[in-house]
């Protein structure tokens, strides 16, 4: 069935026992990220220490592939110089801009390859971006000191802009 | 014939009537399409009716003096006075085409903020702080949206009457909501997520008690109930061609004649002018004050045949049987779909003022919710196209404290044996995401 390329048992696994969920302190910035058209909603907080991605955790409510890559992401960037996760972030777009055409680099993108089969289903692409998009908000409010010390970063409860790549007509 | 004495929709005779219904999807699966209430299939007669326009009579309309421009303006006239007659109003000049619902509901809430600038005759429309307006709990975006910004504009207080948890609306505080600071009062006649069919009644009572004007969100009652403007009692009526079987691009804004002589124009241009100086303008009478600009005269075309499709239908029936059959379609499903394990209801759980879009949440043996998302992935590969998400009445979502729903909505071509698709669907579905 073709849905089998869709749901991988991966991401039906990381779906099913989420790792690293769950809103942790301490945390350098916290964002909230939704997908207006299927209501999706992540909150995430990272940690940097030292220009590495020291924590990430999230709380988050939506279907079976933005909460398994939610998972599969933090398993990913946690450990990772910045640099690095925000080259992975580009290779994980790539992969999901792709419409099924890339051949995913296991060695880099380990339990994310497993989305190469979503990047075929143009509405649900969102759904695997959305965390990675939150993540990449974050990261990019404490590296420009926009989100102060301490856990402050969290901007009142407004939702952040929706990126370019989620937005779709109703 | 029935007992009751309409005659009764052939849906397998109308399902011919529609040919996108004879494809399939995902290598030879037939279409079970049950996204009516996000839009409706078009009939060959009406995509007939839209290529004849082009290919015979295509002109602008209300100028030149051309043989193809008066055919244009006949066919684009015409397509007013078949609306007129399907919601049966008084007058065609109370027919303004518009874009869509939204730009129906639009075009109401912009008079109200250009009223200030257009003296004494536009006072029924003025609007500012200390005055109140009142929408609903279960508005779709498209009417909740306009008037939060007219109040932002204005400095008005929008108000609204909640929900009961059955999904109906909590008419117990309708007086102190609907009071005499009210200067309109804005309301869906079928709910978009919940099905649901408000009583028109006592809110319009109420609101014509202390003076409000009632504009009233058809976009999803008028493809699907017979609707009589002058038996509703209400000031305006906004809905939508596309869910009628008609083109995108065209909906109607339906208003009592003595209102629209004194409501101020929304988009200012061509066509909805009097007289033209480069000082000031004046404005056409209703409706071309309200339509500037190149009309869309192909979809007017296309929504006059597709209200000649629907009035026809049944030997004349029309819509009392396209409402019968959608009535004994939404007993069926709420029936079939009770019989799911782990399917709860959005929205009321029996027919009874209740229309055919079905909301529900779908749980797997374990307990865990399936999310929406997914329900309708799974669904569509086996060739049943629902919607899923907040269908733009997030409030909705909030209220019963879900993130999404699933919507299954029918319409005159859908049948008994694709409900039953559906509930085998579920199932799968179910099977799809057991740990």
């Amino acid at each position: 069935m073709k849905l089998d390329s869709m749901y991988q048992e991966i991401i039906l696994d990381h779906y099913r026992n989420p790792h690293h969920r769950g809103l942790r302190e301490p945390y350098d910035a916290e964002v909230h990220h939704v997908n207006p058209t299927c209501g999706d909603e992540v909150t995430l907080r990272v940690r940097i220490v030292d220009g590495t991605v020291a924590d990430v955790s999230y709380d988050s409510e939506g279907c079976s592939i933005s909460q398994a890559s939610a998972s599969v992401m933090s398993d990913l960037v946690i450990g990772k110089s910045v640099e690095k996760a925000l080259a992975l972030e580009r290779e994980f777009l790539t992969l999901m801009q792709s419409r099924g055409t890339v051949e995913p680099d296991e060695d880099v993108l380990e339990d994310a390859v497993a989305f190469a089969g979503v990047s075929k289903y143009p509405a649900r692409v969102k759904c695997a971006l959305l965390s990675w998009m939150a993540w990449k908000d974050a990261t990019a409010q404490v590296v420009s000191g926009r989100a102060g010390a301490g856990g402050a970063g969290h901007a009142g409860g407004r939702p952040a802009p929706v990126p370019e790549q989620e937005k779709q007509p109703r | 014939m029935t007992a009751g004495g309409a005659a009764e929709l052939d849906v397998e005779l109308v399902r011919k009537d529609f040919p996108i219904l004879e494809r399939t999807v995902h290598d030879g699966r037939p279409l079970v399409y049950l996204d009516n209430a996000a839009t409706a299939q078009k009939p060959r007669a009406v995509i007939d009716a839209m290529r004849d326009y082009y290919e015979l009579h295509n002109a602008n309309v209300h100028r030149g003096i051309h043989a193809l421009a008066e055919e244009a303006t006949a066919l684009y006239e015409g397509a007013r006075d078949k609306v007129a007659a399907f919601v049966n109003a008084p007058d065609r000049h109370e027919i303004v085409f518009t874009k869509n619902s939204s730009e129906a509901l639009n075009l109401v809430t912009y008079a109200f903020s250009n009223a200030a600038t257009q003296g004494e005759q536009a006072e029924r429309f003025r609007l500012g702080p200390g005055d109140e307006v009142v929408v609903t709990e279960m508005e779709h975006h498209s009417n909740l949206v306009p008037w939060q910004m007219l109040c932002q504009r204005t400095g008005a207080r929008l108000r609204w009457l909640g929900l009961t948890d059955e999904g109906r609306l909590d008419l117990g505080n309708l007086d102190e909501v609907i009071n005499e600071r009210t200067k309109v009062v804005s309301f869906v006649h079928q709910s978009n997520i919940l099905g649901t069919v408000n009583p028109v009644a006592p809110i319009a009572a109420r609101a014509r008690q202390v003076g409000a004007l009632v504009v009233l969100d058809g976009s999803q009652s008028v493809p699907h109930l017979p609707i009589d403007v002058t038996a509703l009692d209400v000031d305006f009526l906004a809905f939508t061609g596309h869910k009628m079987c008609g083109p995108t691009g065209i909906g109607v804004l339906w208003g009592r004649r003595e209102l629209l002589e004194v409501m101020p124009p929304f988009l200012g241009g061509g066509e909805m002018i009097e007289l033209v100086t480069m000082e000031a303008s004046t404005y056409a009478p209703p409706p071309h004050r309200f339509e500037a600009g190149t009309p869309m005269i192909a979809q007017a075309v296309g929504l006059g045949a597709a209200v000649d499709y629907l009035t026809g239908l049944a030997g004349g029936a029309g819509m009392a049987a396209v409402a019968a059959h959608e009535h004994r379609l939404t007993e069926y499903a709420l029936a079939r779909l009770a019989e799911v394990p782990g399917l709860q209801i959005i929205g009321p759980t029996g027919a009874v003022d209740r229309g055919g879009a079905i909301s529900f949440l779908l749980s797997g043996a374990d307990g865990r919710a399936i999310h929406p998302h997914d329900v309708g992935q799974v669904l569509d590969e086996q060739g049943i196209a629902v919607r899923v998400g907040h269908h733009c009445a997030r409030p909705v979502c909030l209220r019963f404290g879900v993130p999404a729903t699933t919507r299954a909505s029918f319409h005159l071509y859908t049948t008994t044996s694709e409900i039953d698709a559906l509930v085998e669907g579920l199932a799968g579905v179910r099977r799809f995401f057991q740990s």
